[in-house]
């Protein structure tokens, strides 16, 4: 019948196992993420050009300049220069300005840091792309896992009624309980998904906004330092903090009296870097991701469940083991990260913790798509875009917000990579589509 | 029927390419007010395709249709419904969630300003369905309504928008024997009046019983036309297969062994509480074939799935073997020796994504020696593929291909070879031929029988009854979720079973 | 005994119940104190008003047309024994259809009855003023949820409604404050200033709705012409709306000057909305909140009453059989989608126009979400989907009730219930619902 006919047209084809398509393959998969990002600059650049804040320009008087059109023309090369040095800022708060080779290590550092927590949170986006889930709640459980490592990291100690326990101890359980907590905020909506057929876009959503009234509940009470004006936890232990690899040695001072480890330690400011071991547990963890999905059984049970449901159930694999797994492995890294936030880079927990990672999260696993070694570039391109939003601020008084927008954008003409093809005129390439469980019932 | 009458519908030279296929040839015919016009091929023919382009589906690449030995352009469906043509699709193109009379007006609504007449609309269906002698319940939800009077709706639809033709694909498919001779009826009635039928079937029988002419498609060419009175089943076969064909499946007699499968009192009911298994109790035996005949529909697919362990069931025992399998997971039931042919085979027996390899290896990659350790083994997975594939004459240019690019006999072939190389008890088949060319259906019945013979027991379920009948050494009918009766082969006449199939039991008893 | 979802929901009832009555008993106690005549816990009464707003128009102090007496710890008792009870039967009997849904409900809506009790133990609420709010807050829930079933009827998941409404909120709001300062300059003249200002008002509502269905368009335009996943379009949706709604309040609204200082007034509907109790509830309310209550109507009666109505249940059930009679599918499922973002609109507008009067970056704080929720729990019915609303806003207006009074749960864990509540509504109601057949998937000839 004409099903049967049409057969070949409609059904995607996997690239990525025909080895003479291989050698080259990435540089096919790369240029239209590429291109998306270019586009999606070039279009923040137009919005830069158009909304540069007043005071950056000279006022609009009519006596001057006859009619706003007029005013507006004349201030041409002005809008120019100010969106180029938009972007140079941007570029300079994220890999230094060039021109002061000092200012290099920390910048670079900065968006090292930065991007630690897009790669786990990214990496644990992609883990459910590719079981047919799409997590939205990377940030809560993020918060969670951070809670519970500086639960442990802060707290452990009291708890055995010691003054300190020894680092092998109280380092491995500090990051055990991130992750765990991470984990159990992931099995929920997992299970509720599998059992219940209740979607995980609401669920996973309406679990952030739980989870940020419990970490308000917890700093604001039995967490709290009670010594401190912040709403904030104490310091950690130093024992239960990941080592900064290069950097000043810590000013008790200010940081409860806790002297952190470094695996370097300098007197040079150009050297006083923030990049700490996290950035390392991250590339591990994107090596255990794509072992786990390519090289094993289990992996390969995520990609059949979010492939076809029905054919990995009839294959006799546990669709609620599988999606309550790969939910829990999601929050796990989310929790991973949040815990590598607490106890490598900020020490303590304050009320004001992660801003929009989940949906930065979400981003970085459609621009990698879901590919745990392409979720590197995609996280370290954010980290600077952020790193580098910070400084472009300062230049030039535009939003921050602006990085949201280019961010959407992205997304946009990623998911809708025909739009990119279009205005580059570049052939369809056999891809495969990322889909989701679409329908909210069971 | 003389010469100088106008066409209702002629086609010259229709000619459309897919991706691959060249799924119509030019393709002429004429179609004449008052008769029946069979279209016989099979799957595949490009049957539907010409169809779809009547109708507006599709876009021909080349030829013209005249309607009323006019020239016609036709877009889409709401271009062919106001040239006179309906059709009634294989799969009805109803909604479910809506009653019988939103169904019938839906495009061509009764309205008052934006509001709809309901009470009309309703009226004026039943004023419809009492002309044809089509029984249908106005203001039913049609997803309640058996699939008999779905079909009625369906044509009740066309009939609405005042065609003179109308196309039935497949009509019979999901028809009891006797609900489709009163199909029959109707469209004799419907040609009486003067209506113009074309009738898509591959079942020989059912051209000879009701057709004033038949036309014969393979492979997207018209290869030649017959008068149903004077052409025997044998010569239209060999016009439709292109070669002489074995009707009948080689098979030796069964040397039944011990019980294998045994299912007894199953019971289940579906979310909205209508039975789906009523009762049901079945023996298997090692060295035969049951098959399970039935129109669609009728507790069949639920009866596999609850042996398979695909759905949990309340109440009744399922034993493989003396021991109880009963909601056991899926998994632990493949161990213990089933094999299962699912009948929806891209839906569920396949990733189309993946690539045959990974397909061959769906139900055990993660046992030695495909998994070792902690990782996948791929020179055994590669190996087996390639074995696997010489073995059961899979087509296809590598092992890398992904399943979906491949024909339906062919992705059949990769589920069978799957199932029937591990080491089995039973054999479950659901609609093991559906929708696949006469090469592969051949091969596939084949091996069903090589396996039987080979001490297997054999679970056959098939809406085709002709293909029950020529597999099976024991027939069950389904019908309503119960099991209305088991006959053996040699008194499952074609009359009796279909009896049974429309529930009527105490006339096949007799 | 196999765990089914009635078995669930039962046995998740008797927890809260027996977690509710332990709470209460436990800080009850603790408030008893020698010097007070009250001597146990099942000495405390709360009392419920029903104040009579028509008289205190003249007198504020006007005796209320009822003030029922209840004693707390009774009162909670028999509510939860109840709970406990039905839940028993739902597990010993394991129902097969027809209660899970109205226990849920009970358990919720009294449960929160019973935490109002608790929080006025020996004081007095406001039952009017209570519900009132409920319908209130209700409003951008209920109004978000009609443009899901518009959307979803079609066939297309809109999981950027919060986006929408988000972006609807701050151009509703900018719109409405820019034209003033055209209309008026830099402050309003002598006669305006005590009245409404209507005109940039109504101004601000219509570019509330131009804005959600220009948004809505861009979902469209992703889903139905480039076939992107609907779910990730509806992320872009939202993700856009952050980005866009804190640029244009950053660079603008926060440095421009509007005359403008209130947004849409009170609106009694004279006498109707002294009627004790119902009056406050139905008839004394703000524009937007009886737009909401003539829009659920509408869309119920546009829904199952009309063409459009029947061709938009079609689309979103089964496109096909839409298509082969002359429907155009995906024409239709534009124009959809964009009346649902226009109505997602009107929802923004009630967060910057009528709910509160400015812009905060994500003042909308989920809402959006809920409404999805609140469609699923109402089966996508607009009847079903304004009672799911109601629901919802009772959490949060529970939450803003209960601030008033000197209450021992932390108020972290009062603001998280309005979202546990959604939570549990979706895991324990979502089964029995059935979306329409077609939504989410992308239509293709």
């Amino acid at each position: 019948m004409s099903n049967e006919q049409q057969a070949p047209a409609e059904t995607k084809k996997n690239t990525e196992l025909q080895p003479s398509k291989r050698r080259f393959g990435w540089l096919n998969e790369a240029i239209v993420p590429l291109l998306a990002i270019l586009t999606a600059v070039l279009i923040g650049a137009v919005i830069v050009f158009v909304s540069i804040p007043g005071n950056k320009l000279p006022t609009f008087d009519p006596s001057i300049y006859g009619s706003r059109s007029d005013w507006f023309f004349s201030t041409l090369p002005e809008r120019l220069r100010v969106t180029l040095s938009a972007f140079t800022g941007l570029f300079s708060g994220a890999f230094g300005d060039w021109t002061r080779p000092s200012t290099i290590p920390v910048a670079i550092s900065n968006t090292l840091v930065e991007s630690t927590p897009y790669i786990l949170a990214g990496l644990a986006v992609a883990v459910t792309f590719k079981a047919g889930l799409f997590n939205v709640g990377a940030e809560g459980q993020l918060l969670m896992g951070a809670l519970g490592s500086v639960a442990v990291a802060a707290f452990m100690p009291q708890w055995f009624g010691v003054a300190s326990l020894p680092a092998i101890i109280h380092l491995p359980a500090a990051l055990l309980a991130g992750v765990i907590a991470g984990a159990l905020w992931g099995i929920i909506p997992g299970y509720l998904r599998a059992k219940t057929g209740a979607h995980e876009v609401i669920t996973t959503i309406m679990l952030n906004y739980i989870a940020l009234q419990v970490m308000d509940y917890l700093i604001n009470g039995v967490m709290k330092d009670k010594s401190a004006t912040l709403q904030r936890t104490p310091f950690i232990h130093e024992n239960a903090a990941l080592p900064r690899i290069i950097s000043k040695a810590t000013d008790p001072s200010l940081t409860g009296g806790q002297a952190y480890p470094r695996l370097i330690t300098t007197t040079s400011s150009t050297w006083d870097l923030r990049i700490h071991m996290g950035i390392i547990i991250a590339f591990l963890m994107v090596g255990f991701i794509w072992w786990l999905m390519n090289r094993t059984p289990k992996g390969f049970e995520i990609k059949t469940v979010g492939e076809n449901p029905e054919a990995a159930r009839y294959a006799g694999m546990s669709i609620t083991g599988t999606v309550v797994g790969a939910m829990g492995l999601s929050g796990a890294l989310a929790g991973l990260a949040g815990t590598s936030q607490v106890i490598g880079l900020e020490y303590n927990l304050k009320a004001v913790f992660s801003s929009g990672l989940g949906f930065d999260s979400l981003a970085i696993a459609l621009l990698a798509k879901s590919n745990p070694i392409a979720i590197v570039p995609a996280a370290l391109f954010w980290g600077a875009l952020r790193t580098g939003a910070g400084a472009m601020q300062v230049n030039t008084g535009i939003s921050i917000n602006l990085i949201q927008i280019i961010q959407a954008l992205v997304i946009m003409f990623i998911a809708a990579d025909q739009i990119v093809r279009w205005i580059y005129r570049i052939k369809q390439a056999e891809g495969g589509k990322i889909t989701f469980n679409r329908s909210w019932g069971k | 029927m003389t010469a100088n009458v106008v066409p209702a519908l002629e086609v010259r030279n229709i000619t459309k390419q897919f991706p691959g296929v060249l799924a119509n040839d030019h393709i002429s015919f004429t179609l004449l007010p008052g008769e029946i016009h069979a279209f016989l091929g099979e799957n595949g023919a490009g049957k539907s395709t010409l169809m779809n382009i009547l109708y507006g589906l599709y876009d021909p690449d080349e030829g013209e249709i005249l309607i009323n030995g006019k020239l016609a352009k036709i877009k889409n469906p709401a271009d062919a419904i106001g040239l006179g043509l309906g059709m009634v699709h294989q799969e009805y193109a109803l909604v479910d969630t809506l009653t019988v009379t939103e169904n019938i007006i839906l495009g061509t609504e009764l309205r008052k300003g934006p509001v709809l007449n309901a009470k009309e609309a309703s009226q004026r269906v039943r004023e419809l369905s009492e002309q044809y002698g089509l029984a249908v319940p106005p203001d039913a939800i049609v997803g309640d309504l058996p699939v008999g009077v779905q079909q009625r709706v369906e044509i009740l639809k066309a009939l609405y928008r005042n065609v003179n033709m109308l196309i039935l694909d497949e009509p019979t498919a999901v028809l009891t024997p006797q609900e489709a001779d009163d199909l029959f009826r109707v469209m004799r009635e419907l040609a009486d009046k003067g209506k113009a039928l074309i009738f898509i079937t591959h079942k020989l029988r059912e051209v000879r019983e009701v057709a004033d002419r038949i036309t014969v498609l393979r492979r997207g060419k018209v290869v030649g036309d017959a008068d149903p009175k004077t052409a025997s089943e044998g010569q239209l076969a060999a016009l439709m297969v292109g070669r002489d064909v074995v009707l009948k499946v080689d098979k030796t007699a069964a040397n039944p062994g011990d019980v294998v499968l045994k299912v007894r009192n199953l019971n289940l009911r579906d979310d909205r509480g209508l039975t789906v298994l009523d009762d049901v109790s079945i023996d298997v035996h090692a060295g035969e074939v049951l098959g399970i005949a039935g129109v669609q529909g009728n507790g069949q697919t639920e009866l596999v799935e609850a042996i398979t362990g695909l759905q949990a069931l309340p109440s009744g025992s399922i034993e493989l073997l003396g021991k109880d399998i009963t909601n056991r997971p899926p998994r632990s039931i493949t161990e213990q020796g089933v094999a299962y042919i699912p009948e929806d085979r891209k839906g569920t027996g396949l990733v189309l994504g993946y690539s045959i390899r990974d397909n061959l290896v769906l139900s055990t990659y993660y046992k030695p020696p495909f998994t070792k350790g902690l990782t996948f083994n791929d020179p055994a997975i590669d190996e087996h593929a390639k074995e696997l594939i010489a073995t059961f004459d899979v087509r296809t240019p590598s092992a890398t291909t992904t399943a979906g690019s491949l024909s339906g006999g062919n992705q059949q072939k990769i589920i069978v070879a799957r199932e029937f190389t591990r080491e089995n008890r039973l054999l479950i088949a659901s609609q093991p031929t559906r929708g696949i060319d006469v090469g592969s259906i051949e091969f596939i019945h084949n091996q069903i029988i090589k396996q039987r013979d080979a001490g297997l027991a054999v679970l056959l379920v098939s809406a085709e009854l002709d293909e029950v009948l020529a597999l099976a050494d024991r027939v069950a009918v389904m019908y309503h979720g119960k099991i209305v009766g088991i006959l053996p082969i040699a008194e499952a006449t074609r009359e009796r079973v279909g009896l049974l199939m429309a529930g009527i039991q105490e006339q096949a008893n007799v | 005994m196999k765990f089914t979802r009635a078995r669930g929901v039962g046995l998740l009832g008797i927890f809260i119940a027996i977690v509710l009555l332990f709470a209460v008993n436990n800080s009850l106690g603790n408030k008893i104190t020698e010097t007070s005549k009250i001597q146990s816990i099942w000495d405390f009464t709360s009392t419920i008003r029903i104040p009579d707003s028509a008289k205190m128009k003249e007198d504020p102090k006007a005796p209320p047309v009822a003030a029922i007496e209840l004693p707390t710890m009774v009162t909670i008792s028999l509510i939860c024994g109840a709970l406990i009870l039905v839940g028993g039967v739902l597990i010993a009997k394991n129902p097969e259809r027809g209660w899970v849904a109205p226990y849920m409900s009970s358990v919720i809506g009294f449960g929160f009855f019973s935490i109002l009790l608790w929080a006025v133990a020996n004081n007095s609420v406001d039952l009017s003023d209570t519900l009132s709010r409920v319908v209130r807050l209700g409003t951008p829930i209920a109004i978000g949820a009609l443009a899901g079933i518009v959307c979803e009827r079609s066939g297309v998941v809109n999981i950027g409604i919060e986006g929408m409404m988000l972006t609807a909120a701050c151009f509703g709001y900018a719109a409405a404050a820019i034209s003033a300062r055209m209309i008026y300059g830099e402050s309003l003249p002598e006669n305006v200033v005590k009245g409404v200002v209507w005109l940039p008002l109504i101004i601000g509502i219509f570019g509330a709705i131009l804005t959600g269905g220009m948004m809505a368009a861009l979902h469209a335009w992703l889903s139905i012409r480039f076939k992107v996943d609907q779910v990730i379009s509806g992320t872009v949706i939202n993700i856009m709306a952050v980005g866009i709604t804190g640029f244009t309040r950053t660079n603008f609204l926060l440095k421009f000057e509007s005359p403008l200082r209130a947004g849409l007034p009170q609106m009694p509907l004279g006498p109707l909305a002294d009627i004790p109790l119902i009056g406050p509830i139905l008839f004394d309310h703000k524009p937007i909140t009886y737009l909401m209550i003539l829009m659920v109507i509408g869309l119920n009666f546009f829904l199952f009453r009309t063409v459009w109505g029947l061709r938009t249940r079609a689309i979103g059930e089964h496109p096909k059989a839409a298509d082969t009679v002359g429907i155009n599918v995906n024409r239709m499922r534009y124009r959809n989608v964009i009346i649902g973002g226009m109505i997602a609109g009107v929802a923004g507008a009630w967060f910057s126009l009528e709910g509160s009067f400015g812009f905060d970056d994500g003042m909308t704080n989920g809402q959006g979400f809920i409404s999805l929720a609140a469609m699923i729990f109402g089966k996508w019915n607009p009847i079903g989907a304004f009672g799911g609303s109601l629901l919802f806003s009772s959490a949060d207006a529970l939450q803003l009730k209960v601030q008033a009074y000197n209450f021992d749960l932390p108020s972290q864990f009062m603001q998280m219930l309005p979202y546990v509540v959604t939570l549990i509504v979706l895991a324990g109601v979502i089964g029995r619902a059935k979306p329409p057949a077609a939504s989410g998937k992308v239509y293709e000839k």
